[in-house]
C-alpha cells in the first residue's frame, strides 16, 4: 500500500558551468510513496517556487524510460538505487521513512554541469556524428526484404540499438570512459548487413572522436554494464575492439 | 482573409501524386546550395525532413528543445509503423490502407493526402531498413509483421516494443551524417518564440537559447514546423513533459489556419492517476488488448468495498463481473477503436462501478489467457510491458489484474496544410503531428509513425522544392532587418511580461487548473453547456496566469519556469480554441463525442450533411474570438458509412 514518508534531500546546486556549486539542504514532510523520483522534485521545486525561491534544474522528458533525458546521481548511484530503470522509473517506495538522499549531477570530464543537476551530453551527439550511421541518403535503396538476416543477428542489433544515450555508463566509470555507449552504436551496426560496409571506419572514427572529447580509457571495469537502464552489454565493447583492429591492421 | 486552397492535383486519387511529381517546380543544384531552410523540431517528421534537405544540398538549420534530436517524443513510440507491403500476402493494397485510414479517421480526411501516404508507406520500410533499423524478423530472415486495431490485415511493422525509438534513432543518425557533412546546423536547447514574417512570407525565426537565455535571429528562405501534438494543454497527458504547442500557436498567431482543434485522442489503456502530484500518464500498448479482457463490478457494493481498500479483484466471482465491451460489442468485443473503449471505460466509472483508491480505473485482466496459453506465453509476448506496470504501479499482472484508463495521447488536429504541406502563410510548412492533415477525426494505431516519416521523407523534400524554385534569386538576409528587429523585441517584451507579473501561484498549478477544466469540459464527453463554461473558466484562467504567475529568477540564464510559463500562455489559448472548436461541430465523430448527438445505443452519430468539412480558425488577435472558414471534404472514392462495431 501507498503511504506517506518524510525525507532529507541533499541536492547539488550550481548557478553556471563555470560558478562553484554547493550541496544545499531540503526538507521534504509528505511525499507518497506512489511517486516517482522525479515527481518528488516536481514536490520539491513547487515547495521552492512558493517560499520564492529559484527551483532545482534537472533533466527530463518522456517520463517513461526511453528518452535517455533523466540523468540524476542519486545516493552514489547513476538512475538511483533499483535495477535496469532510469531515473524516472524509480519510485519513492525504494526509500524509507526519514532517510537522507544525496542527489548529484553526472561528474564526468565529458559531460560540463550546465546548471543544478543538468550536464552538456552534446558529446555523444559529436560521436555519433563521426560515424554512427549507415551513408545511405533518402530514396533508391534496395526493398527492405532484399536482403535477409539471421534472426539472431537482428535480435542481437536490437539489444545493442536499445541504448537511449543517457549517459550513466559514463557517469559510474571511473575513468569517465564512453566505451559501452560507441561499441552499442558500432555493435547495433556491424551486425546488420547494412552497417557492415563501413563497420572498421566506422569503429576507427567514433573511438577517434571519444578520445579528442575527453572520455577515459576501458579498464574492463564492468561497472558500465551494471548500471545500464537497458541492459546494454559489454560484449559489445569487444566487438567494437575487434573492429577497430581491423581498421588499424587496413592503415 | 485565409486562402484555403488545398491545391489537390488533378486526376483519379491514385494518380494525383505522380501527376503532382510530374508537374513541379525543381531547383538545380548549383542553386539549392544558395537557399535557407529552417526545420524546428527534431522528431520523426524533423529529422528526417532536416536530413533529407541536408543530403539534397540545401542549407539547413534545424532547432530543439532538448539538449539532443534524440529525445524527441517520437522515440516513445511502441506499437510498431504500417506499411502497405502486403508481405504475409493477406491481402493488403496501398489502396486498403488509404481506405483503412480514411474510414478510421472517421471521415473527416483529406482523401488525396491519405492516398499518398499510403503510397509512400512502403518507400519508409525500405529506407528504414537501408539505415539499419532492426526492425524484428522471421526465422527466414525476412521482416516480421503484425495486427493492430481498425485492420483486417497484418500490416505493421516492429521493432519490439521501441519501434518509435528505432525509427528516431534511425532519422536521428542521418540527420548527424549531414551535420558532420556541414549541410546542417544544428541547435540544441533552443526555443522558436516567433516566426518572422517579410513580405507576407515566412523568412525566419526568432529563438531563445535556454542556456543563456539570449534571444537570436535566424533567417530561413522557408520554415518547417515539425513540432508535434499540443496533448499537454491537458497537463496529465502521454506526451513528454517538455511537448507543446507553442510553435504552432505562433504560426497561428501570423495567419495560418489551425484545423479540427477539437480532434484529440483519448487511449483507452493508460495507467490511472494516483495522486495530485502525479505528472504525466504511461500508456501501455493498445496490443495488450488482444489476451486481456476488461471488466468492473457488477454490484456497486463491490466497487465500493474494492475502493476502501476492503476487497481485492481476485475475491470477486466470475458471476459478479460486467465485462462491459464483451457486453455491448459483442462482434468486437475488447478489440473495438479505442475511442469506443474509452468513452464505454468513462460511462462504467460515472455510474459509480470504476475501481481504484479513486473510483477512476477499470481492469484489465490477464487470468483468462493465462490459463489457456500459460504464464510463458503471455510473458514472452507482454514481458516487458508487465514489468514496466509492475515498476509504477508495484502490483504483479501476473497474478491481479492491471488496471488502466483513459489519457490524452495524441492530437489529429493541428496546422492546416494544403497537399504541399504549406500552412495559409507562404514559406511555412508544417509536418508530422504538428499538421491536421491525414488522420482526420481518429487516428489508427502505428499510423502516426508512418505520417511523421513521410513528410519528413518524401513529401517535403518535393513539395519545397515547388515553392523554393521562385526563390531562387531571393538573396539571404542578415538578421538586421527591421522584421528582424521588430519581431525579436516583441519575443523579449513578452518574456518581460512575464517575469514581472511576480505573483503568488506557480505555473504548475496554474496548468494543472487548465487541465481539470479540459478534462471535465473538453475531454471525451462533451456538451454545449459544459463547453461554454469551458471557454469562460479559461478565460479565468488566462487573467489568473496573467496577474498571479509567479516566476523565480531572471532573464538570463537558465530558467526552466520561464520556459514553462511561457508554453502555458500558449497552452491557454489551444484549450481556449479547442473548446470553440467542440462548440461548433454539432456532431459526433471518432475522438470527438458530443453527448447531444448520439444513438439510442450510445454510439458516436455523424453528421454529415453539416459537418463534412474541416473548421481552420484564424486569428484576430489577442483577446478576439477567433474566425471559423470551412474546408469542405469530399468523397470521391471512399464510401462514407456509420461505423459499426457490433
Amino acid at each position: 500500500m501507498e503511504k506517506n514518508i518524510s525525507l532529507t534531500l541533499k541536492v547539488w546546486r550550481q548557478n553556471g558551468p563555470k560558478e562553484k556549486g554547493r550541496f544545499e539542504t531540503y526538507k521534504l514532510e509528505t511525499v507518497s510513496t506512489g511517486s516517482s523520483f522525479l515527481e518528488m522534485m516536481d514536490i520539491l521545486n513547487e515547495q521552492l517556487v512558493n517560499e520564492g525561491n529559484e527551483p532545482v534544474a534537472f533533466d527530463h522528458d518522456c517520463r517513461e524510460g526511453i528518452c535517455g533525458m533523466c540523468s540524476l546521481y542519486i545516493n552514489g548511484r547513476p538512475h538511483g538505487p533499483d535495477d535496469d530503470v532510469t531515473t524516472c522509473q524509480l519510485h519513492m517506495r525504494k526509500f524509507k521513512d526519514g532517510e537522507t538522499i544525496t542527489i548529484e549531477p553526472w561528474r564526468s570530464a565529458g559531460f560540463p554541469v550546465i546548471k543544478d543537476l543538468i550536464v552538456n551530453r552534446n558529446a555523444f551527439d559529436s560521436i555519433i556524428a563521426a560515424g554512427g550511421y549507415t551513408s545511405v541518403s533518402t530514396g533508391g535503396v534496395p526493398d527492405a526484404n532484399a536482403l535477409p538476416i539471421p534472426k539472431p543477428d537482428a535480435d542481437e542489433a536490437m539489444d545493442a540499438a536499445s541504448c537511449i544515450g543517457c549517459g550513466a555508463c559514463v557517469a559510474t566509470c571511473k575513468n569517465g570512459s564512453a566505451m559501452l555507449f560507441v561499441s552499442a552504436k558500432v555493435s547495433h551496426l556491424a551486425l546488420l548487413p547494412q552497417g557492415r560496409v563501413e563497420a572498421s571506419m566506422r569503429a576507427k572514427n567514433m573511438v577517434a572522436k571519444m578520445d579528442e572529447l575527453g572520455f577515459g580509457n576501458c579498464t574492463n571495469t564492468g561497472a558500465c554494464e551494471v548500471e545500464c537502464p537497458k541492459g546494454v552489454s559489454i560484449s559489445n565493447i569487444a566487438r567494437l575492439n575487434r573492429e577497430f583492429l581491423v581498421a588499424k591492421f587496413k592503415d | 482573409m485565409i486562402n484555403l486552397d488545398s491545391k489537390i492535383p488533378q486526376g483519379p486519387v491514385a494518380e494525383k501524386w505522380s501527376n503532382y511529381k510530374a508537374g513541379q517546380k525543381l531547383v538545380n543544384p548549383a542553386n539549392k546550395r544558395k537557399l535557407d531552410i529552417i526545420v524546428v523540431g527534431t522528431g520523426l517528421a524533423g529529422a528526417s525532413a532536416a536530413a533529407s534537405f541536408g543530403e539534397m544540398g540545401f542549407n539547413v538549420k534545424n532547432f530543439t528543445i532538448q539538449d539532443s534530436p534524440r529525445r524527441a517524443h517520437s522515440i516513445a513510440a511502441q506499437g510498431g509503423i504500417n506499411a502497405a507491403k502486403n508481405y504475409p500476402n493477406d491481402g493488403d493494397s496501398v489502396h486498403r490502407l488509404f481506405y483503412d485510414t480514411v474510414k478510421g479517421g472517421d471521415y473527416r480526411a483529406r482523401e488525396a493526402n491519405v492516398h499518398r501516404l499510403a503510397e509512400v508507406s512502403n518507400d519508409i520500410i525500405d529506407q528504414c531498413v537501408a539505415q539499419g533499423v532492426p526492425f524484428a524478423r522471421e526465422y527466414g530472415g525476412l521482416l516480421d509483421n503484425r495486427s493492430f486495431g481498425g485492420a483486417q490485415v497484418s500490416r505493421t511493422f516492429y521493432a519490439k516494443g521501441q519501434t518509435g525509438q528505432q525509427l528516431l534513432i534511425g532519422a536521428y543518425q542521418a540527420l548527424m551524417r549531414q551535420v558532420n557533412a556541414g549541410t546542417v546546423d544544428l541547435y540544441t536547447r533552443t526555443e522558436i518564440v516567433d516566426i518572422v514574417m517579410v513580405d507576407g512570407k515566412a523568412r525566419g525565426v526568432i529563438a531563445r537559447d535556454l542556456v543563456t537565455g539570449e534571444f537570436q535571429r535566424h533567417f530561413g528562405h522557408a520554415v518547417v514546423l515539425a513540432t508535434g501534438g499540443y496533448g499537454n494543454t491537458f497537463f496529465l497527458s502521454t506526451n513528454a513533459m517538455g511537448s507543446n504547442g507553442s510553435a504552432a500557436i505562433k504560426a497561428y498567431q501570423k495567419g495560418a489556419a489551425f484545423a479540427n482543434p477539437c480532434f484529440a485522442q483519448i487511449h483507452p489503456t493508460c495507467i490511472p492517476v494516483h495522486g495530485e502530484f502525479q505528472s504525466k500518464l504511461t500508456l501501455m500498448s493498445e496490443s495488450l488488448r488482444n489476451d486481456g479482457r476488461i471488466w468492473v463490478p457488477k454490484k456497486k457494493e463491490d466497487a465500493e468495498a474494492i475502493r476502501a481498500g476492503k476487497l481485492k479483484p481476485t475475491q470477486i466471482k466470475e458471476d459478479d463481473r460486467d465485462y462491459y465491451l464483451e457486453r455491448r460489442y459483442p462482434a468486437f468485443g475488447n478489440l473495438v477503436p479505442r475511442d469506443v473503449a474509452s468513452r464505454a471505460a468513462k460511462e462504467r466509472c460515472d455510474a459509480g462501478f470504476g475501481v481504484g483508491a479513486t473510483g477512476l480505473a477499470v481492469y484489465l485482466d490477464f487470468k483468462a489467457s493465462i490459463e489457456r496459453l500459460g504464464e510463458d506465453a503471455i510473458r514472452a509476448r507482454y514481458g516487458n510491458l508487465f514489468q514496466m506496470y509492475e515498476k509504477i504501479v508495484d502490483d504483479n499482472p501476473y497474478d491481479t489484474p492491471m488496471m488502466i484508463y483513459p489519457a490524452i495521447h495524441y492530437t489529429m488536429g493541428g496546422i492546416w496544410v494544403d497537399y504541399e504541406l504549406q500552412t495559409t502563410v507562404p514559406g511555412l510548412f508544417a509536418a508530422g503531428e504538428a499538421n491536421f492533415s491525414d488522420h482526420g477525426a481518429n487516428r489508427l494505431g502505428a499510423s502516426a509513425l508512418m505520417q511523421g516519416l513521410a513528410d519528413g521523407y518524401f513529401v517535403l523534400p518535393y513539395t519545397i522544392q515547388n515553392y523554393l524554385a521562385d526563390d531562387i534569386s531571393m538573396p539571404r538576409m542578415t538578421g538586421d532587418e527591421k522584421e528582424f528587429v521588430d519581431a525579436e523585441k516583441e519575443a523579449k517584451d513578452k518574456f518581460e511580461k512575464l517575469l514581472a507579473i511576480k505573483g503568488n501561484r506557480s505555473v504548475d498549478s496554474i496548468h494543472k487548473e487548465l487541465g481539470l477544466v479540459m478534462w471535465d469540459f473538453v475531454g471525451m464527453a462533451r456538451n454545449k453547456e459544459g463547453l461554454e463554461q469551458a471557454i469562460e473558466k479559461i478565460a479565468d484562467i488566462k487573467k489568473e496566469f496573467y496577474s498571479n504567475v509567479r516566476i523565480p529568477g531572471s532573464e538570463e540564464g537558465m530558467n526552466v519556469e520561464l520556459e514553462k510559463a511561457s508554453r502555458l500562455a500558449d497552452f491557454i489559448q489551444i484549450g481556449d480554441l479547442m473548446a470553440r472548436d467542440a462548440l461548433n461541430r454539432e456532431e459526433s465523430c471518432g475522438g470527438h463525442f458530443r453527448e447531444e448527438f448520439q444513438t439510442e445505443e450510445g454510439e458516436a452519430l455523424r453528421q454529415d450533411d453539416k459537418f463534412a468539412y474541416s473548421a481552420c480558425w484564424e486569428y484576430q488577435g489577442e483577446d478576439k474570438a477567433p474566425v471559423m472558414h470551412k474546408e469542405e471534404l469530399t468523397f470521391e472514392v471512399v464510401k462514407v458509412a456509420q461505423r459499426n462495431y457490433k
